[in-house]
């Protein structure tokens, strides 16, 4: 937006909306990530892609208002559109499989929108879960395309240019999954600016007064699902590409349920609050079933519970209310 | 046909209670009707029905002569037919600056765009500019609407529905929760519409009625009771009579 003063403030406001801050941040972590945790970059990585699944559910939930418990059938179409593709077809060049996977994701995208958008509020959450359902099922029947429950395997990533090769240490899968994130939350904080994004925060928040505005807020929701599917595949093609294993549970109802979890943790509605809700609680889930492996979850759990009843919006959003608070107070 | 709104014979009831009762009106361009009538006349079911958020149970809808009855709100908005909300209905974390940009953006055809903001774009500002300053709300451009005041909340309200450039706007108590200093603003704002645009107002202040209106329609109970001059208005024995309560509450449907 522009303001008038035009000073110093002006400037860093302009560069927030633009998520230049969000995108330096993003690279600054990822090299922390690279050299202080050398020999954990495939948890990281692993990270990075659920990050684009959380990012996923938050263009749909946080954006569009839609509920949604079935997210990971994007997420798995994508790992399974990329795995399938070098598995069977022999397509190991590694960009090639991730747009086949933001292909499939945004398919996915546009099938489960179809049959979500169908109902509202408790009916649709029931919809979510019986498409995510219903996609792990066939994905398990598939067995010969999808290797079944013992999992996709011979998926043989290329060179990245002919030149990266994907090495035992995982540190070519780490830098293209930043690289990846980089660019899909770059092209998200335009999306999310724009005219369209805009729209679809009216959906969330009113979608009688949009139509009254000539606007449909399905016709907005089943754009954002795709667009939504795409992200998420891309998602599941560095999945399949850095793990070079496609499983069922890429595509279950667990994966589904925790990475709307973790879009809590950090704060639905926002690009941010969705990486950080994915980092603290891979880190937290990592860290505290290492050390606890019996008790972790009613830990996880613990701390949800804490989350949601102290800070409702959120680890970010509850933050930036707080730095809103007192800035306000400072200038009075 | 030269009307640009015509309802036919509408009929709607709430489980037994005839809310509106076979009510017919047209709107020609240049209209300036009043709709008036006690609280509970069925007054704001009439614009839902009109504009598609209620189905009737009988009844058509024309804009401009093409049948609407079977379509959606938005696609009647499309056509021309806006409304304004009795109660606000605006987006509480968006500013009024951004509610009417995305007006002016729907109405073109833009509100999809997926790269860029509106506010790189000359001729929306400039646009959304004049509106929030015809209503006084220039000031507030930047506030998110949970910061305002309801008065200015009504204002901004019809500077969304100004924003959609309307062929028939239904103003569903704009003045209502507007303070009475300003309620000159709404009138300037009603002044400013477009002559050849069609306008019904729904209001209880009969000042404002009056100055406005060249025609005015008494609904109670249901039925159109009266319609012709505001001078005719206040003669008028039934018109009284629904004021004095005895067409108050709408009456059980046969
Ligand atoms: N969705 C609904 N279901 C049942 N009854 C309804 C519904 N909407 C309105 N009514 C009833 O219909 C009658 C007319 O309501 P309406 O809101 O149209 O009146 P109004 O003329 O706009 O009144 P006011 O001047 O108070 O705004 C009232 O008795 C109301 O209780
Ligand atoms: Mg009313």
């Amino acid at each position: 937006m522009r303001t008038q003063d035009g000073s110093s403030r002006g400037l860093v406001q302009a560069l927030a909306d633009r998520g230049i801050f969000g995108i330096l941040i993003i690279i600054l972590v990822g090299i922390a990530g690279y050299y202080l945790l050398p020999n954990n970059l495939a948890l990281l990585t692993r990270i990075t892609a659920t990050a684009l699944l959380v990012l996923s559910i938050d263009l749909v939930t946080g954006y569009c208002g839609v509920a949604t418990l079935g997210h990971a059938a994007l997420f798995g179409a994508g790992a399974y559109g990329a795995g399938i593709a070098s598995a069977h077809f022999g397509i190991n060049e590694p960009i090639s499989m991730t747009l086949i996977g933001a292909a499939a994701g945004a398919l996915a995208g546009l099938i489960s929108g179809f049959v979500i958008l169908r109902a509202h509020g408790l009916a649709q959450l029931v919809l979510s879960i019986a498409v995510v359902h219903l996609a792990h099922e066939a994905a398990n029947k598939a067995s010969g395309w999808t290797g079944g429950s013992d999992g996709l395997s011979g998926i043989a990533p290329g060179a990245i240019f002919g030149v990266f090769e994907f090495d035992l240490w995982g540190r070519t899968a780490y830098v293209y999954g930043i690289v990846l994130l980089v660019l899909v939350f770059a092209l998200l904080k335009i999306l999310v600016r724009s005219p369209f994004g805009m729209l679809a925060r009216g959906v969330r928040e009113d979608s009688l007064r949009i139509a009254a505005m000539g606007a449909s807020a399905h016709s907005v929701q089943m754009r954002m699902y795709v667009i939504s599917g795409i992200v998420a595949g891309i998602g599941g093609a560095l999945s399949a590409i850095s793990t070079q294993v496609v499983g069922l549970d890429s595509l279950s109802f667990t994966l589904s349920a925790q990475s709307l979890v973790m879009l809590v943790l950090g704060g639905v509605g926002s690009l941010y609050g969705a990486i950080i809700g994915t980092v603290v609680f891979m880190f937290f889930e990592d860290t505290v079933s290492a050390a606890n492996p019996f008790h972790w979850l009613t830990i996880v759990g613990a701390l949800l519970i804490l989350v949601v009843l102290f800070a409702p919006k959120g680890l970010y959003g509850s933050a930036i209310a707080l730095s809103s608070r007192l800035t306000r107070r400072k200038s009075a | 046909m030269s009307a640009l709104l015509d309802v036919i014979h509408l009929k709607k009831s709430f489980g037994g209670l005839a809310v509106t009762n076979d009510v017919s009106l047209s709107l020609a361009p240049g209209d300036r009707v009043a709709l008036i009538g006690p609280n509970g006349a069925g007054k704001t079911t009439f614009v839902n029905l009109v504009t598609g958020n209620l189905k009737p149970d009988q009844g058509r809808v024309l804009i401009g002569g093409e049948d609407v009855s079977a379509m959606k709100p938005a696609e009647r908005v499309k056509r021309g037919l806006i409304r304004s909300f009795q109660v606000t209905r605006l987006f509480q974390d968006m500013t009024p600056e951004e509610h009417v940009a995305m007006a002016v953006l729907q109405r073109d055809g833009r509100s999809g765009r997926m790269f860029g903001h509106y506010a790189g774009k000359r001729q929306v500002m400039e646009e959304v500019g004049s509106i929030l300053d015809l209503l006084g709300l220039s000031a507030l451009a930047h506030l998110k609407v949970r910061e305002i005041a309801y008065g200015q909340q009504r204002l901004l309200e019809i500077a969304v529905a100004m924003a959609l450039r309307p062929k028939v706007l239904l103003l569903d108590e704009p003045a209502a929760g507007v303070p009475h200093s300003e309620t000159t603003r709404i009138e300037k704002a009603l002044d400013m519409l477009p002559a050849e645009l069609a306008v019904l107002m729904i209001d209880h202040d009969m000042d404002l009625v009056f100055r406005f209106a060249k025609r005015v329609v008494v609904l109670a109970a249901g039925t159109v009771i009266f319609d012709g001059s505001p001078q005719a208005v206040t003669a008028d024995q039934r018109v009284r009579e629904a004021y004095l309560g005895s067409y108050g509450h709408a009456g059980s449907a046969a």
